[in-house]
């Protein structure tokens, strides 16, 4: 049921998606008190169409490695690799890279089309090609019909959908999710989930996905890497051995419970490493 | 009755109940008119000089307007080449509030002694006055980005003119309508105070002019018409500048949201 080598159950022959060696991050200098070591150095597999997840108390440096997983911040030692090369290649064609915020991060001052439309307006997308496929990212994640409201006039679920959708207009091939269900009531979130591995089905996509919920991350997951914290660090992978699609069934099942109650003892095991 | 008419209705109720007092009082301890004339006094002096009031309303409004106009168009500019370079701004910052803080009165003398041209000097003295609350403001506001829309912005690779343009400046509008709304009043006291520093000598002959020569000659009905037009001169200013405010931020800044119920 688990391993404790990272990516250890990958074929060796495929390129991966997302590769790290030996990354870690360090703030401030190591000699002073002021200084924090924010993860120790790890290694990272994320291998094409898979759904990782990064579950751990706060602290644990799970936002610091999606974040240099996106180009965001750079590690203080080690060697990140997409696709096999360096960052500057991310962007072209088959290597897409695309960072969902914590908050649905909209521009309250743009209806909710033009909000999806942003990437491919900085890209220089022609007008009537933008409109199109932005209409068709709403269409998918079912806002049809809202293109013409702002952000304020919709529910908090609806305005992360947006943010999903601005997401998915640019046709991503990774995508980094940094607990983006984590301010939404629980009905909403189970109901993204699903909607979420739907999406990503049908996209073929590879999603990194940070979290707190230990439902959220059984639910979703091919793997979970359990963090700990001081020093941030990955203390164990639990592959969750599910066969896609998932439903509300498997939420409802033996297996399910078993995970959880794995992963409770891992995470309790993480806190009690790191005392708050 | 809904929140709209009473937001009309209560201060016009107001002023109507302060215009019966003064009316009341100035008749009941029968103050003469040269000391406090009473409404209707001021009412018929405002029909009857209508003439001279109106074109020193013209020339004061002239002075106001155009100094508005210079301070939100050079005040913006020098808000956008602050948030270009930190450098730029420590080092002029300062002295923009070195400006706002020495009274325009002061300066106002030299301004008038140093420009040939009158209503030059009186622009100048009323954009000095009124081109602070533009700058601050504006520079606040294109600094007050949202991070995560900056951090998207970043990751989407947007040149600095896209970021200036589709993130800084609309994240700015409210704070740069607020300066506009300050900046409104400031550039009509500018003016104001700076006709009054060129004096009856001045070539000019705006309101602070009219106020100054009945002053002199007790003309006390008509000072207070001249007071009256510059008053509701700022405050139709003022709603200008609400109008304006509500047009570019109205359905999403919760600033031009009615109250919901």
């Amino acid at each position: 049921m688990s391993t404790d080598q990272p990516g250890g159950h990958l074929p060796p022959t495929s390129v991966p998606v997302f590769q790290a060696r030996g990354v870690g991050k360090q703030f401030g200098d190591p000699r002073k008190k002021t200084g924090m070591r924010a993860l120790a150095p790890l290694d990272l597999k994320v291998g094409k169409g898979e759904l990782v997840t990064l579950l751990g108390p706060s602290g644990c440096g799970k936002s610091t490695l999606l974040r240099m997983m996106a180009g965001l911040a750079v590690p203080s030692e080690g060697d990140l690799q997409w696709w096999g090369g360096g960052f500057d290649a991310v962007g072209q064609s088959g290597r897409r890279l695309v960072f969902v915020f914590q908050n649905p991060t909209l521009m309250p001052w743009a209806r909710v089309l033009p909000n999806v439309r942003l990437p491919l307006d900085l890209a220089g997308a022609s007008r009537g090609e933008a409109d199109a496929a932005a209409e068709r990212a709403l269409d998918q994640v079912g806002l049809k019909g809202f293109e013409q409201h702002y952000p304020r006039e919709i529910s908090g679920g609806m305005q992360m959908r947006v943010s999903i959708a601005r997401a998915l207009v640019t046709q991503p091939d990774l995508l980094l999710m940094d607990e983006p269900f984590g301010a939404l009531d629980e009905i909403t979130r189970n109901k993204l989930d699903g909607e979420l591995l739907e999406w990503s089905r049908v996209r073929g996509l590879t999603i990194v996905f940070v979290t707190h919920s230990i439902y959220e991350a059984v639910f979703l997951s091919k793997r979970v890497l359990v963090m700990s914290a001081r020093p941030g660090r990955i203390l164990r992978e639990v592959v969750i051995d599910e066969p896609y699609p998932r439903d509300d069934a498997f939420r409802g099942s033996q297996r399910f419970a078993a995970y959880c109650r794995e992963l409770f003892g891992l995470l309790a095991e993480a806190s009690s490493a790191t005392r708050p | 009755m809904n929140i709209r008419a009473m937001k009309i209705f209560l201060p016009v109720a107001i002023g109507l109940v302060i215009l019966l007092v003064w009316h009341w009082l100035v008749a009941a301890y029968e103050v003469p008119r040269y000391i406090v004339p009473g409404p209707l006094d001021v009412a018929q002096t405002l029909v009857k000089d209508w003439d001279l009031l109106w074109g020193s309303l013209l020339i004061t409004l002239r002075v106001t307007v155009a100094a508005l106009l210079i301070s939100v168009i050079a005040g913006s500019l020098i808000a956008f080449l602050f948030v270009q370079s930190r450098w730029l701004e420590m080092s002029l910052f300062p002295y923009a509030v070195l400006l706002q803080v020495t009274p325009i009165v002061a300066i106002a003398p030299l301004v008038i002694i140093w420009v040939n041209d009158a209503s030059i000097a009186l622009v100048m003295c009323a954009t000095i006055v009124a081109i602070f609350p533009v700058i601050s403001n504006t520079t606040l506001g294109l600094r007050s980005v949202d991070a995560g829309l900056l951090e998207l912005f970043r990751m989407n690779k947007a040149t600095r003119m896209q970021t200036l343009v589709r993130l800084r400046i609309p994240s700015a509008l409210p704070y740069f309508f607020g300066g506009l709304r300050i900046a409104s009043g400031l550039a009509l006291i500018g003016a104001v105070v700076a006709e009054f520093v060129a004096g009856t000598g001045g070539s000019g002959a705006g309101l602070a002019y009219q106020i100054l020569q009945s002053g002199l000659q007790l003309n006390v009905p008509r000072l207070f018409a001249a007071l009256f037009l510059i008053t509701l001169t700022g405050v139709l200013l003022f709603l200008a500048m609400v109008g304006l405010s509500q047009l570019a931020l109205r359905g999403w800044h919760e600033s031009e949201l009615l109250p919901e119920h």
